[in-house]
């Protein structure tokens, strides 16, 4: 009980390290209520910013090594979009990320030693402790999504950080669009 | 393994490293018209060279507090160091209503500090005190003789002499250093009693005074630490699956009111500091949270958005049904109670965004305070007179403090990182 989130705390500085790899996302305007054309902006840079991230970021190899999963087959790579995005004050997946889920879903049936943390994430508006709850709301439903999907509940864990680590700084909606998020964190 | 675990767990603790580069420094925001002119005159030194400006920190204290508008030294045209001294003509033609006067002097190595309060318009003496402190607390010494200035005036207890935690951070993504500040109330003598690299929050002082609760994500969980302000030393005291947050003082210091959600949404639950027994206070399929323990210590207010947004709510601890406390506009959350129980403080957002506001519990009538960018994390003074909060100014988080009544306000920007989820003490001495 000491021992293993400590290790799984080297997953997260990973994953964190591919967040803020994706330093700049353009035209995010008012990314809050759903609308199609800038939902899409999100979801593409959103691609984008992991991938990016991942370039730098081969130690995410190692992460899922740690956690004893995945061997060395192609096709149990973990999937290189690992960030999805929120409406502002909403835990709805949108449609343009059902794609990702599925591909994360898919790999963690097919690879049951493979664990992830879903690391749930808000922008810094309102109270943080609410805001705590709201996050963990958001990677909950990411968790409903898997289990739907066939995914085991053993291999999901669910760590909210409120708006405690956000991936980028400023009062802006640019900011927050970036900031509310789910990490997969594997 | 419980006595393992504490020690172990003390070992992680850096203890109080003084932190000079995390000092805060005091902006006045909104000055309060009606505050009373008061001269507080430079303290004469007898034979000793102080190095700290007493009369200063008296002054800025008895300004900050909203209550007083002290008198610029360029405007006193005398400097007397004891009542013999005074001329009350002198001070009446500037309107001054009350003046403080006193000298340091040296004995056996301690400053001996003798000052006296005069009521200008009565030409009397209100009050004369010599105290007696270590050379490096000059510091305490003029708190001291605010809390009892300001005692002597309003009827009030000063609350000069207490102390405020925070919690700063600096970088980005995995590189963010967190830390848990302690500091005077004025900002100064701030020491370090955590750092870590995962998240710090939700810092509460025990009712003596003597510890802080708070959650770390150390290790990458959540879990709620108490820990002795004075040694450093703690225990984890809940890392249960799921939130483990916004711990809460009981009045008598042996319990924590905290939000978990092990059982599902985020409830509110006890938590008995010594047993470590829960007992859950809250059953609903929405978000509770942050609670906060009413001074009676018979209930606590809590957030939940079982109407659709956050709202404020009471439950009282032997039962009954929740009351819900906030009906103006569609956000209220993280309410403190006021000392005596009859208001409570809270983020509200209205037209200007997210500001602290006071409601008073007999009419419901709710009042904005503040006037800052993002407010958060209200905490009230312990003599109710002042509440300290989280805003932003430029890209950063600072302190900002506004009086009870919203008349006057003023901003401790730190000269580095961001600071935020400011918790005053309760009295200390």
């Amino acid at each position: 009980m000491q021992l293993k989130p400590y290790v799984r705390s080297l997953a997260v500085a990973f994953s964190l390290a591919l967040v803020a790899g994706c330093s700049s996302i353009g035209g995010t305007q008012d990314g809050s209520m759903s609308g199609s054309g800038t939902a899409g902006v999100a979801g593409t840079s959103g691609t984008s910013g992991v991938g990016t991230g991942q370039v730098n970021g081969s130690g995410t190899g190692n992460g899922s090594g740690l956690n004893g999963g995945s061997g060395q087959m192609a096709d149990s790579r973990i999937p290189a979009t690992r960030t999805i995005y929120f409406a502002f004050d909403s835990d709805t997946i949108r449609p343009e990320f059902q794609s990702v889920l599925n591909a994360h879903a898919s790999f963690l049936r097919n690879n049951t030693n493979a664990s992830v943390v879903l690391q749930g994430h808000t922008d810094e508006r309102g109270t943080r402790e609410y805001n705590l709850a709201l996050g963990e709301r958001r990677a909950g439903a990411v968790e409903e999504f898997l289990s739907v999907q066939g995914v085991s509940p053993s291999q999901v864990d669910v760590v909210s950080y409120g708006e405690e680590r956000p991936a980028a700084r400023g009062s802006n909606e640019q900011a927050y669009a970036q900031n509310r998020r789910v990490v997969f964190a594997y | 393994m419980r006595a393992l675990l504490t020690s172990w767990l003390a070992a992680l603790v850096l203890l109080c490293a003084p932190m000079a580069q995390a000092e805060l420094t005091i902006d006045i925001t909104r000055g309060n018209e009606q505050a009373t002119p008061i001269a507080v005159v430079p303290f004469a030194e007898d034979g000793v060279s102080m190095s700290t400006d007493i009369a200063r920190i008296v002054s800025e204290d008895l300004r900050r507090s909203g209550y007083f508008a002290p008198l610029a030294r360029q405007d006193m045209f005398a400097r007397p160091a004891s009542s013999d001294d005074v001329t009350y003509g002198d001070w009446q033609a500037l309107d001054t209503r009350y003046l403080v006067v006193g000298r340091v002097s040296q004995e056996d190595g301690n400053l001996r500090i003798r000052y006296e309060l005069m009521d200008v318009a009565g030409e009397s003496r209100m009050l004369g005190e010599t105290v007696t402190t270590g050379p490096d607390q000059p510091r305490a010494a003029a708190h001291h003789v605010s809390d009892q200035v300001f005692e002597a005036i309003t009827d009030i207890r000063g609350a000069f002499s207490t102390r405020i935690a925070y919690v700063t951070s600096e970088g980005i993504g995995d590189n963010t250093q967190y830390r848990l500040m302690v500091a005077d109330a004025d900002g100064h003598n701030s020491h370090q009693a955590l750092t870590s690299n995962e998240p710090i929050m939700s810092p509460a002082w025990s009712p003596d005074g003597n510890k802080l609760a708070y959650v770390s994500f150390e290790g990458g969980r959540p879990g709620i630490y108490v820990q002795e302000v004075s040694s450093g030393r703690r225990v984890k005291l809940t890392s249960f699956e799921g939130l483990n947050s916004a711990p809460s003082w009981s009045p008598d210091g042996r319990r924590l009111a905290i939000a978990l959600s092990r059982d599902g949404q985020p409830e509110i639950y006890t938590i008995d500091i010594a047993s470590q027994e829960l007992t859950r206070i809250t059953r609903n399929p929405s978000i509770e949270t942050e609670p906060s323990w009413a001074p009676d210590g018979r209930s606590l207010i809590y957030t939940s958005d079982r109407s659709g947004g956050p709202q404020i709510y009471r439950q009282a601890l032997n039962g009954g049904s929740p009351e819900r406390l906030t009906y103006t506009g569609d956000y209220n959350a993280r309410a403190r109670f006021a000392p005596d129980g009859e208001a409570i403080f809270l983020i509200h957002k209205g037209n200007n965004g997210y500001q602290v506001a006071r409601q008073d519990l007999d009419n419901g009538r709710l009042v904005e305070l503040s006037d800052a960018r993002q407010a958060e994390s209200p905490s009230v003074a312990p003599n109710g007179t002042m509440v300290i909060f989280a805003t932003q100014e430029g890209s950063r988080g600072v302190l900002g403090v506004v009086s009870a009544d919203g008349r006057a306000s003023f901003r401790l920007p730190a000269t580095q990182g961001d600071v935020r989820e400011p918790a005053w003490s309760p009295f200390l001495n």
